[in-house]
């Protein structure tokens, strides 16, 4: 899907792409949450989660699709990306919350959820710890398994990890004036094709009008900057396939064959073992860790058979 | 009748200790200098839901040196941030920010600040000599693997310690097998035989694992400080 010779962007012109039709912010715990919808205020809600390093606005596209079909679908930026206020602190715990947080504000019903990457990753544990909030679950290539380490010696990986663990402490030591690196609008959709290599440059142009500012030394990618990819814990990707098994809503696993960096490395013969009773995993042939952004009309089509289906 | 005379309370408070505030991104952290000397320096790193101590502990008296003890973030004078979003790993880069300040140093801690201790320990190797692990609150910690817990909203509170780091922080996952990635690490940076010193008396299932690692001594506070001292 990429574009190897790509052309000046010109912000918006994305095809497909629809503007939110309310956006708003909501208080959650003293951080603020900023909320994006699509479709009619009085229809059923349906809930999208979007990855790491990403943004509620990435469902510019998807999100459309599923209005159109007579939802009233609403995304938020987690907090740090986006238009969300950028935090003292940030957890996996806090990001739930605030999940919790928008979803009371919207309904005090069941509602299906769609969660992409990270955000996929995150609603298998809310749905797992709070299932009466989910009358369905969505997940598009969100299943982490096992983390991707080349074949290494014991001394080896302790010798890793110490560079991963020094590498975040001095990034940490930094942060109280760190600042994005700017340039022009082409310049971070090249940038961020180095991680996105399928996505079409015309997207990623698209990405930047909607997911950076821009300021007299050029456009900066509103993410805190405080952020950074990777990082180290106890926490293990395969302890969260553990909680699938178990899951009492209806589910929908969407995967792409091939793997990219922002992916879990997941493949289908990971999942199937562990999909709940009725559930479901479909693999996507030639797609891509964004699912929803290279197959967006595929994708939402099977997503309004799912939730159509099992109502 | 003769009256029983109990002695008069001490009217003279603790001296204030010389407080310097470190910035962790969007965080003050509170260092307190509760003694000045010459030498390598002793961080104390408190317990969960605790705060520095206002004077030079008698635990820790027989130390030579200055001696600094750190507000964690959300606890003592450091700042309570809004949300919550606590972990173990940004506890150290707390401790770390406070090792940057100080230079080279020797560390304990408390309970919490006793497994944070072990990380600044592994994860500043050639900077720390020596860790000493302390019986305290918040020494178990959470879970050794994934759980059913579930997630709760608090409702704010003014002053400290900040609820969602009493929440979170006593519930973090500590792996046995986590913990001793920062012995090895240690073990390999220091310089040190024995790098680690445990005094706790209680041993959850991370500090037993630690306890039983080469490069791990078991000794009283007073001795694992005269030992790292003479370093």
């Amino acid at each position: 899907m990429a574009d190897p010779d790509p052309s000046p962007a010109t912000p918006g012109a994305y095809p497909g792409v629809v503007e939110p039709e309310r956006e708003y912010r909501i208080d959650a715990g003293g951080v603020q949450i900023a909320v994006h919808e699509w479709g009619s205020e009085s229809a059923d809600p349906l809930f999208c989660v979007h990855g790491g390093f990403d943004f509620a606005r990435t469902y510019d596209v998807f999100a459309p699709k599923l209005a159109e079909a007579g939802w009233r679908v609403i995304a938020w930026d987690q907090r740090g990306h986006g238009d969300s206020e950028h935090a003292a602190l940030y957890s996996w715990d806090g990001d739930l919350r605030d999940a919790m947080a928008v979803m009371d504000s919207v309904t005090d019903r069941p509602a299906p959820v769609i969660g992409h990457s990270k955000g996929g990753s995150l609603m298998i544990q809310l749905a797992d710890a709070q299932p009466f909030r989910f009358s369905h679950l969505v997940n598009l290539d969100g299943i982490p398994y096992k983390r991707r380490i080349p074949d290494a010696s014991e001394h080896e990986r302790t010798r890793m990890a110490a560079s991963e663990i020094t590498g975040w402490l001095d990034h940490r030591r930094r942060t109280a004036t760190a600042e994005r690196k700017p340039g022009t609008l082409e310049e971070l959709a090249r940038r961020r094709g180095r991680m996105n290599p399928r996505l079409s440059f015309e997207w990623l142009c698209h990405l930047v009008s909607v997911g950076a500012f821009e300021r007299e030394d050029g456009w900066r990618w509103k993410i805190d900057p405080s952020m950074r990819f990777g990082g180290f814990g106890p926490w293990r990707p395969e302890w969260t396939i553990t909680r699938l098994p178990g899951l009492p809503m209806p589910f929908l696993g969407i995967l792409g064959r091939e793997q990219e960096e922002m992916g879990w490395g997941t493949l289908p013969h990971h999942v199937y073992p562990y999909l709940p009773p009725g559930g479901r995993c479909e693999v996507l042939d030639d797609v891509g860790h964004f699912v929803h952004i290279e197959q967006p009309d595929l994708v939402a089509g099977m997503v309004l058979e799912f939730l159509a289906a099992r109502s | 009748m003769s009256a029983t005379r109990t002695p008069a309370a001490d009217p003279t408070p603790p001296p204030t200790p010389r407080v310097t505030f470190l910035v962790h991104n969007r965080v003050r952290l509170a260092l307190h200098h509760l003694r000045d000397g010459e030498g390598r320096s002793l961080l104390l790193l408190h317990g969960l839901g605790d705060r520095s101590p206002a004077r030079v502990p008698d635990w820790a008296s027989g130390w030579p040196g200055p001696v600094h003890a750190l507000d964690f973030t959300g606890h003592g004078a450091s700042t309570l941030p809004a949300g919550g979003g606590y972990s173990a790993e940004l506890l150290l880069a707390d401790a770390d920010a406070a090792l940057a300040e100080l230079g080279e140093v020797t560390v304990l801690g408390r309970g919490l600040g006793a497994y944070i201790a072990l990380q600044l320990a592994g994860a500043r190797a050639a900077h720390v000599k020596g860790a000493v692990l302390c019986d305290g609150p918040g020494l178990a910690g959470g879970a050794i693997g994934p759980t059913s817990q579930s997630f709760v909203t608090l409702p704010p509170r003014s002053g400290p310690p900040d609820p969602y780091a009493l929440l979170e922080l006593s519930r973090d996952l500590r792996p046995p097998d986590y913990a001793t990635l920062f012995v090895r690490l240690a073990l390999d940076g220091s310089g040190l035989d024995e790098p680690i010193s445990v005094a706790a008396v209680v041993r959850p299932p991370w500090l037993a694992a630690v306890a039983d690692e080469v490069g791990v001594t078991t000794a009283t506070i007073a001795d694992a400080l005269a030992a790292y001292a003479a370093v």
